[in-house]
């Protein structure tokens, strides 16, 4: 299993509601069911991945975050997951707002578009940068609205939204991310791990 | 020899108090299994069917001789395994194969019942065969599932008897039948009854009966249930025998000779009356209004783990309306999982060869069979 899935896991308590957007093929369902005991729920687009799940005895319903959260009520989760999808969205600012009405609190992981090598690819080369988190040429890419985790950070404080805990992944390094060192994991990290929580 | 003798049956002791308000009792139900019932009694799944199906799921039908009509799900090594799963299928009341409905005799004026048939709904169907599970001495079912009608009696049952299912599978159907659905349904009825065969029903204590009604009705019927894609592609306007338009009313067309094959055939397996009395059902079907307008009461005791499957090119029963039923589900917070499957066969998909379809099936059961 992914490092980000393992911190991930990390920050849920057992015996939870957890709602996994985008889950995929349900590798982390799974984990979170078999470690965690979580009751959990899948929101995935792709029939192949929702194929996977239901073989795998997950519950997954197939559809769209952007459309489909709406169909949750009001806090029905304790833990909503969303890893690695938000800036693919189209409103992402409404796909947040959705998440922390159907759950008490989110996990968002994003590819650190802030990361050095990222910025040093579009600085030298001059052209988008690809690399293991961002694999896509700019024509293809799903990712619509890249950010990096001081934008996140700044996003968070203007929504009112609390950050509960936020890790920084390089490699298979785990940190935490504060204030003091923001400017410093921002360069540093490729993945940004976020505990968020409405104020 | 009556081409019902083959047909398993139980009689039916206990009262009934039906929708409409009369109570009937010692009635039959007629069913037929496949598979074997283990000792933990944990592997039996109850099978509804649709408007004009029957008991016989699998293998081949005694009575048609033809193949069960869910023989692609349903049999030894298919999806639903009867290596592994005991499959229990009863013909609705109100249906023609066994069950009580128009057809069955009177015992006061020895003539058949026809019109004197009480209006039955799904809930009254769903709460007949019930006492199947009592007498193969089943506390809880493995599964229930069911397309189309066979879909509305799993969201009914599991409504009823929270308690008495481990999963449910509603396939391609809808929690509340729509404007359309009614309008579509009332376009056969009205078709058999304008036949002059049809004697306000009683055809069934005479000479003759309404086969041309009931063949036209299951022609309109028959449009309803494949997508216009579908259609296209295997008949546009292909002609029938013949090189040339022949400017007359014969049948031209493919399409028009295929159509008028289905309304022949269905005639030989299917009564008229049934056929009233099955949509009437379908049409009094609201859910969502036995629960005083939200549906999400009717899941709140339910401990089932649901699979709603819908298909894309399904107009009868779109994604939209089983989407409503995931969206209930989940504001009851009940185990759901929802898939739409890809198929241009239209709503009559989840009868036929559709191996995503087969296939979400199969890995939900086995899934599932393992870890409940």
């Amino acid at each position: 299993m992914k490092k980000e899935f393992q911190i991930i896991s990390d920050l849920i308590k057992n015996n939870t509601r957890v709602l996994d957007v985008g889950c995929g093929d349900g590798i982390l369902m799974k984990h979170l069911k078999e470690n965690k005991k979580v009751d959990s729920r899948g929101l995935e687009i792709s029939k192949k991945n929702v194929q996977i799940c239901i073989s795998k005895g997950l519950s997954v319903i197939e559809g769209d975050a952007e459309t489909d959260l709406k169909q949750f009520p009001d806090l029905s989760f304790e833990y909503a997951i969303l890893g690695q999808t938000l800036q693919a969205f189209y409103n992402p600012e409404k796909v947040l707002d959705d998440l922390l009405r159907v759950s008490k609190r989110a996990i968002i992981t994003i590819p650190n578009f802030g990361y050095w090598k990222v910025r040093i690819h579009l600085l030298l080369k001059g052209t988008m940068p690809v690399n293991k988190h961002l694999p896509n040429e700019w024509y293809n890419t799903p990712n619509l609205h890249m950010c990096t985790i001081k934008d996140f950070f700044d996003f968070c404080s203007r929504k009112n939204i609390n950050l509960f805990r936020s890790i920084a992944l390089h490699e298979e390094n785990v940190s935490e991310i504060n204030k003091k060192n923001l400017s410093f994991k921002n360069f540093f990290s490729e993945l940004g791990i976020f505990l968020v929580e409405k104020k | 020899m009556n081409k019902l003798d083959k047909v398993k049956t139980i009689i039916i002791e206990k009262p009934l108090k039906l929708d409409c308000g009369k109570t009937i009792s010692k009635f039959p139900l007629a069913y037929e299994t496949y598979g074997k019932l283990n000792e933990k009694k944990d592997n039996a799944i109850l099978a509804f069917h649709a408007l004009t199906g029957d008991q016989f799921v699998a293998g081949i039908n005694p009575v048609t001789k033809k193949n069960g009509w869910w023989s692609y799900l349903v049999g030894p090594g298919k999806a639903v395994d009867t290596n592994k799963f005991f499959v229990i299928c009863a013909n609705v009341i109100g249906g023609c194969i066994g069950s009580y409905g128009p057809n069955t005799l009177d015992p006061v004026t020895k003539k058949k019942l026809a019109t004197d048939f009480p209006v039955i709904t799904i809930n009254d169907m769903v709460n007949a065969q019930i006492h199947l599970l009592d007498f193969f001495k089943i506390d809880k079912l493995f599964s229930v599932m069911g397309g189309s009608m066979g879909g509305m009696q799993v969201l009914q049952f599991v409504a009823n008897f929270p308690n008495r299912a481990k999963t449910a599978i509603p396939i391609a159907c809808t929690a509340s039948h729509s404007a359309q659905n009614i309008a579509l349904n009332e376009l056969g009825r009205q078709a058999i009854m304008a036949d002059t065969n049809w004697k306000k029903g009683d055809y069934l204590n005479s000479e003759g009966s309404p086969d041309k009604g009931l063949s036209v009705a299951r022609m309109a019927a028959h449009i309803t249930y494949l997508s216009k894609k579908g259609l296209q592609e295997k008949f546009g306007r292909k002609l029938q025998e013949r090189d040339d338009l022949k400017f007359s009313f014969d049948a031209d067309f493919q399409i028009e000779s295929y159509l008028r094959h289905q309304g022949s055939v269905f005639v030989d397996r299917f009564d008229a009356n049934s056929y009233l009395y099955i949509t009437r059902a379908m049409d009094y079907f609201d859910l969502t209004k036995q629960y005083n307008g939200n549906l999400s009461n009717a899941f709140k005791d339910s401990k089932a783990k649901f699979l709603i499957i819908s298909f894309t090119s399904d107009w009868l029963y779109p994604t939209s309306e089983n989407k409503e039923i995931v969206i209930a589900l989940n504001a009851a917070g009940a185990n759901v999982g929802f898939i739409e499957i890809n198929s241009d066969k239209g709503h009559d998909s989840f009868l036929l060869d559709v191996p995503e379809f087969l296939k979400s099936i199969k890995n939900f059961l086995d899934a599932n069979y393992k870890i409940l």
